[in-house]
């Protein structure tokens, strides 16, 4: 089933000193998908959700909506709305005006911006919150009034800049799944930014990883964190070790370093560190050139003394080729 | 907590103090002077009378009266004109450029007031700076006469007051969040709607305590009027100042205080209702 709602051709971007921000990013994506774009902090991916929205030019390459070129559109024509970072909710206007504001500039009548924002405070569950000014809310009640406005425009793509990094762990752990159903129950395609791979893993049906102005690669969670292409998506999905072994660079992750069984790639290797935490043992290990490489596993594995000496590898079928960074 | 009353009382005291001698005292004495009746050479004598204020009533003081608040009103409005497109572009401006166009407000207050209205004698006057320029360029002939005219005035009085609303409308508009701008246009804002409803909006407390600077001095600044607008202009102040100082009558000058000072402050408070206290008191 293949129906691509938005592409993105060869988008590039520099900004004035120069810095190269977007090499070349190309993305298909599909109808009613959650994809998120994944990468630490000035990979890019804020800089291309925003050529999306139209609050930036693309230097070169194509923006396209549902068959037409937006590259140039200005953001207020085009059929997609954003959710920001800090909410940008305006502080001069009521919940009920900040959500209706969309609706007003389209000449909505006044009885149906009514219905549609009773509409949206019910399914974001704020409820009489409609006079409430946005100072007069917690954190968490911004993000949704900051989604309900987003979403009462009934956009055909809706943006999301990592609206979550400002919640503590818990609400934000509550406002990840509430997202996802969120999504399912419209219908609508999310894009959404985090540095957070967890979040990623949690809420998409695919991941784009960024890497300094690259897409290293695209798949369903599964396919990142089993089948990592590079070593940087190998890292930064999950922790794994990258170890070059004869033909080629792998990627193993820490849970599959194994010291007995039908191991290859042997090496010979010290232990460095044993600690206890969320449940699971890690030993550090550091090789004979110097290298780190860490292992995990359930349970206490009192056997296995710091200083001493270990054999160390993996099941052939754990190992996964990568190429060094793409960019 | 428990303190809380008693410690305000301490800390408030002074400010109490001192508005009371320096502010409540000499407008009661105003307004006391205001009703008694001038002696023959110097001083007040004890009669209680509403002369005073009957008199203001001829044409001749109504008249003053009436230019006096068209002034403020002119150099208010253009103050607004000129004033709040410079200070927003200012706050929207890089480090670089807010600087220099700052060290532009800034560097007349280095010299004294006085001096820099005689600077404008110097470009108003005939064949003066001004007349030069331009028949030089050739767009007049003969000196335009602008000294000791009303145009002179206005000019004196928006040169003097500008800086003050631009400086008020920078705070405001340096204070405002642009993403607020960003996600307006996202939301199918154009660029002027944008500005209307978010930007103009979270500006408006910077551009209503400008106006009000500019308003509230324009009323009294009849220095401004007298030095080029010769004797032609005739305001509320320099009336004040003439029937205190050759008139020597301070009954009716303070009864013209009295007046002046009524009537601003109901335009003020009239003001402060349509606009809205709520914008006034700074939402950020």
């Amino acid at each position: 089933m293949n129906d691509v709602i938005l592409q993105l051709k060869r988008i590039k971007k520099s900004f004035d000193n120069d810095t190269r921000v977007l090499k070349s990013i190309d993305l298909d994506i599909q109808r009613a998908e959650f994809i998120t774009l994944l990468g630490s902090s000035g990979c890019g991916k804020t800089t291309t959700l925003r050529i999306i929205a139209g609050l930036e030019l693309p230097d070169e390459g194509e923006v396209i909506l549902e068959g037409q070129d937006i590259t140039r559109l200005e953001p207020n024509k085009r059929n997609v709305n954003t959710v920001f970072q800090n909410y940008a909710l305006f502080p001069h206007m009521s919940v009920a005006e900040n959500i209706g504001y969309g609706l007003k500039l389209k000449k909505v009548p006044k009885g149906e911006i009514a219905d549609k924002v009773e509409q949206m405070l019910r399914l974001v569950q704020l409820e009489g919150f409609e006079k409430r000014k946005p100072d007069q809310l917690s954190g968490g009640q911004r993000q949704r009034v900051a989604i309900a406005r987003a979403v009462v425009n009934e956009p055909k793509v809706l943006l999301l800049d990592e609206p979550l990094g400002a919640l503590d762990l818990k609400l934000r752990r509550q406002m990840q799944l509430e997202l996802k159903r969120l999504q399912k129950q419209l219908g609508i395609t999310f894009i959404y930014i985090t540095h957070d791979q967890e979040e990623a893993i949690n809420m998409s049906d695919r991941i784009a990883v960024m890497n300094q102005g690259v897409l290293e690669q695209i798949g369903t969670p599964n396919e990142i964190y089993y089948r990592p292409r590079t070593s940087y998506v190998a890292d930064f999905v999950g922790n794994a070790n990258i170890l070059y072994c004869g033909d080629g660079t792998y990627a193993i992750r820490a849970e599959n370093i194994l010291m007995n069984g039908e191991t290859v790639c042997v090496h010979t290797a010290s232990v460095v560190e044993k600690s206890f935490a969320g449940g699971q043992l890690r030993i550090l290990f550091r090789l004979q050139d110097g290298q780190s490489i860490t292992a995990s596993r359930y349970g206490i594995d009192s056997d296995i003394q710091v200083g001493s000496e270990l054999k160390i590898g993996w099941l052939p079928e754990h190992a996964v080729k990568v190429v060094d960074d793409l960019s | 907590m428990k303190k809380k009353g008693k410690g305000n009382w301490v800390l408030l005291a002074p400010i109490y103090i001192f508005t009371i001698i320096f502010v409540a005292f000499p407008i009661l004495y105003m307004f006391l002077l205001s009703v008694l009746s001038r002696a023959e050479v110097w001083g007040v004598d004890f009669k209680f009378t509403l002369d005073n204020y009957k008199r203001i009533f001829e044409p001749l003081y109504l008249n003053t009266f009436k230019e006096s608040f068209l002034l403020a009103f002119l150099t208010t409005g253009f103050n607004i004109l000129i004033g709040y497109p410079y200070g927003y572009f200012m706050a929207r401006m890089n480090a670089v450029w807010k600087k220099r166009m700052m060290m532009l407000i800034m560097i007349p207050f280095w010299t004294s007031a006085l001096i820099r209205l005689y600077g404008w004698i110097i470009v108003f006057r005939s064949n003066g700076v001004l007349d030069k320029i331009l028949m030089g360029i050739g767009i007049t002939d003969e000196p335009l006469k602008l000294l000791y005219s009303y145009p002179a005035v206005v000019v004196g009085m928006i040169y003097s007051l500008l800086p003050f609303m631009i400086l008020s409308v920078y705070s405001s508009a340096e204070k405002v969040d642009y993403t607020l701008v960003e996600a307006a246009r996202d939301l199918g804002a154009s660029s002027f709607k944008a500005f209307w409803t978010v930007t103009f909006k979270l500006t408006l407390p910077g551009l209503l305590s400008g106006i009000i600077l500019t308003f509230i001095p324009s009323m009294g600044l009849f220095f401004i009027a007298d030095i080029l607008g010769g004797n032609k202009i005739v305001l509320v102040g320099s009336l004040i100042q003439e029937q205190l100082t050759k008139g020597r009558n301070l009954p009716f000058a303070a009864a013209l205080s009295a007046v002046l000072m009524i009537l601003t402050s109901l335009l003020i408070g009239l003001y402060r209702r349509i606009a809205g206290t709520s914008e006034l008191e700074g939402l950020v």
